[in-house]
């Protein structure tokens, strides 16, 4: 049942990893393989280290020990100045959103582009169709506090599609919506899975888990559960 | 120029710390300039005064002819003279009348000419030094017949040790303007940093390399040490106008003329300003990226 990395063609691979704080275990010995185009829940209470398992995929953490090979990159070995290369095949909806204040909803859009080099005239393209997309061409020129919860999530989700990644990690994108708004972030991200994207949700929301058909890991205290019954 | 642009925004959602900067640099350049502008024109000064002065030998009323041609052709003879020219007291008094055009019914009630004949020495450039000088003075006050000499330019001499030690002193200043325009450049770059400590996460995270984070920090210094260079010039061309008028009329026409800075100053100062801006980003980002 564990893999030993090098092995398969699983596009993530976490391999006895363990992550600790300060003071605090978050993870522990944690073993596990996502291929691509997998759709994959993860799932357990408050502070069993959802978050922290999501940040080690695009080094917003570094762990503490074991290896987490992505598309072939050891993290724990890749050079300072290759993090942006492993990001830009991460799109990352945060639990937080993390939109830039100061910046409209198109430029904080646009930003991803302009970071990875996207030529200007294919720039405006791309994110003019993303708005579309999410349902926010209107909006364009506001600035993210003026938006309500489920508009800034929208335009999270519009900001991790538009440089058309890999994988997209979202932590708890529909935690603080209305039944509607999630629904309509849940359908943009079903959307992503279904053209060929990987796609990994953070979640404690067992109702959105049982409406999708998607592979649940649990996590308690750090450790990987077996899935208990829904 | 994705970068530049997304300098002027910065610049513009920071005005205030922006205008700051900008205006501590104009300050810098402008105290640096008006050395330079300082500078140069004493230099002119210096370079004429080196290119040979005048040196007025004053001689016995009623010499005879034969007598003058004579010490004419031995002043002449001298190491440290360029060129003799004798000046009758009919033409020194004409000179005076010339000179002196709305007083001149002054010199019209004279009955006799009160002014002696002269020989006019421009030196050589054997006579380049204030020591040089004296000595040809001393030499020619010996001559018969000699009753006076003089030379005008006198305290230029003297003034030739201060003058250096200015320079110094101006060298070490503009050194030091320059170390504390970069400082304070990297001064508000660093608060404008913090205060953008969680955007340049987010960008991070985004997947922005250094470098990408870096080129508007690098184009806003750049933009503000060309505005602000451009400003301490345009507040130095004010001054030396103003300076400018006030030296010619302080002093008689042609004996001091005060210029502005050469093209090439001005865009080496230019050029260090904006150095200035660059230099500043980047100690400040170098210290910044790597801490966060
Ligand atoms: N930066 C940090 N410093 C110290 N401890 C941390 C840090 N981030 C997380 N932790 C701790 O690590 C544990 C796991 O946190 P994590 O945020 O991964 O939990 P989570 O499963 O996402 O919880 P939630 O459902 O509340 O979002 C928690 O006990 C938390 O307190
Ligand atoms: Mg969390």
């Amino acid at each position: 049942m564990s893999p030993d990395p090098g092995a398969s063609e699983a596009l993530i691979r976490l391999f006895h990893v363990h992550k600790r704080y300060a003071a605090k275990q978050a993870l522990s010995d944690l073993t596990l393989e996502i291929r691509e185009n997998e759709f994959v829940f993860i799932t357990g209470p408050s502070g069993a280290g959802k978050t922290t398992l999501l940040k080690l995929l695009y080094l917003g953490e570094t762990l503490s020990a074991g290896q987490v090979i992505i598309d072939g990159m050891n993290l724990a070995r890749i050079s300072r100045n290759r993090i942006p290369q492993l990001r830009r095949q991460f799109g990352i909806i945060f639990q937080d959103y993390k939109l830039i204040a100061s910046k409209t909803v198109y430029e904080n859009i646009a930003l991803v582009l302009e970071a990875a080099g996207e030529k200007p005239r294919w720039l405006q393209k791309k994110v003019n169709s993303v708005l579309r997309a999410v349902g926010m061409e209107d909006r364009n020129a506001s600035y993210p506090p003026s938006l309500s919860g489920g508009e800034q999530q929208r335009v999270a989700v519009a900001r991790a599609i538009v440089g058309q990644p890999k994988i997209i990690v979202a932590d708890e994108p529909t935690g603080s919506l209305d039944e509607e708004s999630a629904g309509v972030i849940m359908t943009l991200l079903k959307k992503f899975h279904s053209t060929g994207g990987t796609l990994l949700v953070a979640t404690h929301d067992m109702e959105l888990i049982r409406r999708n058909d998607a592979r649940v890991i649990h996590l308690d205290r750090g450790r990987l559960q077996p899935a208990p019954p829904l | 120029m994705v970068h530049f642009k997304r300098a002027l925004q910065d610049i513009r959602s920071h005005r205030f710390l922006n205008a700051l900067t900008v205006l501590t640099i104009a300050t810098a350049i402008l105290l640096f300039g008006a050395f330079s502008l300082f500078f140069i024109n004493i230099s002119d000064l210096m370079n004429a005064w080196k290119q040979g002065i005048r040196v007025m030998v004053y001689l016995q009323p009623d010499l005879p002819e034969s007598k003058r041609t004579q010490l004419q052709q031995r002043i002449a003879s001298m190491n440290a003279v360029g060129e003799v020219r004798f000046i009758s007291a009919e033409q020194a008094l004409q000179r005076l009348r010339e000179q002196m055009k709305r007083q001149r019914s002054l010199l019209d009630d004279l009955k006799t000419n009160p002014l002696p004949d002269a020989f006019e020495i421009r030196t050589s450039d054997a006579a380049r030094s204030a020591k040089a000088i004296e000595a040809l003075a001393s030499d020619l006050e010996t001559l018969e017949s000699v009753t006076e000499v003089e030379y005008g330019q006198k305290w230029l001499g003297r003034f030739s040790g201060i003058f250096q030690l200015f320079r110094a002193t101006g060298y070490g200043l503009g050194g030091l303007f320059f170390v504390a325009a970069v400082f304070i450049v990297a001064n508000t770059t660093r608060l404008v940093l913090y205060s953008r400590q969680e955007e340049i996460g987010i960008m991070r995270l985004v997947g922005a390399t250094d470098g990408f984070i870096r080129a508007p920090f690098y184009f806003q210094g750049l933009i503000q040490g060309a505005v602000g260079g451009l400003l301490g010039l345009s507040a130095l061309w004010v001054l030396y106008i103003f300076a400018a008028t006030q030296v010619r009329h302080g002093f008689t026409v042609g004996a001091i003329d005060v210029r502005f800075l050469p093209l090439s100053a001005v865009v080496a100062i230019l050029g260090c300003s904006m150095l200035v801006g660059w230099l500043g980003s980047f100690l400040c980002l170098r210290q910044f990226l790597k801490e966060a």
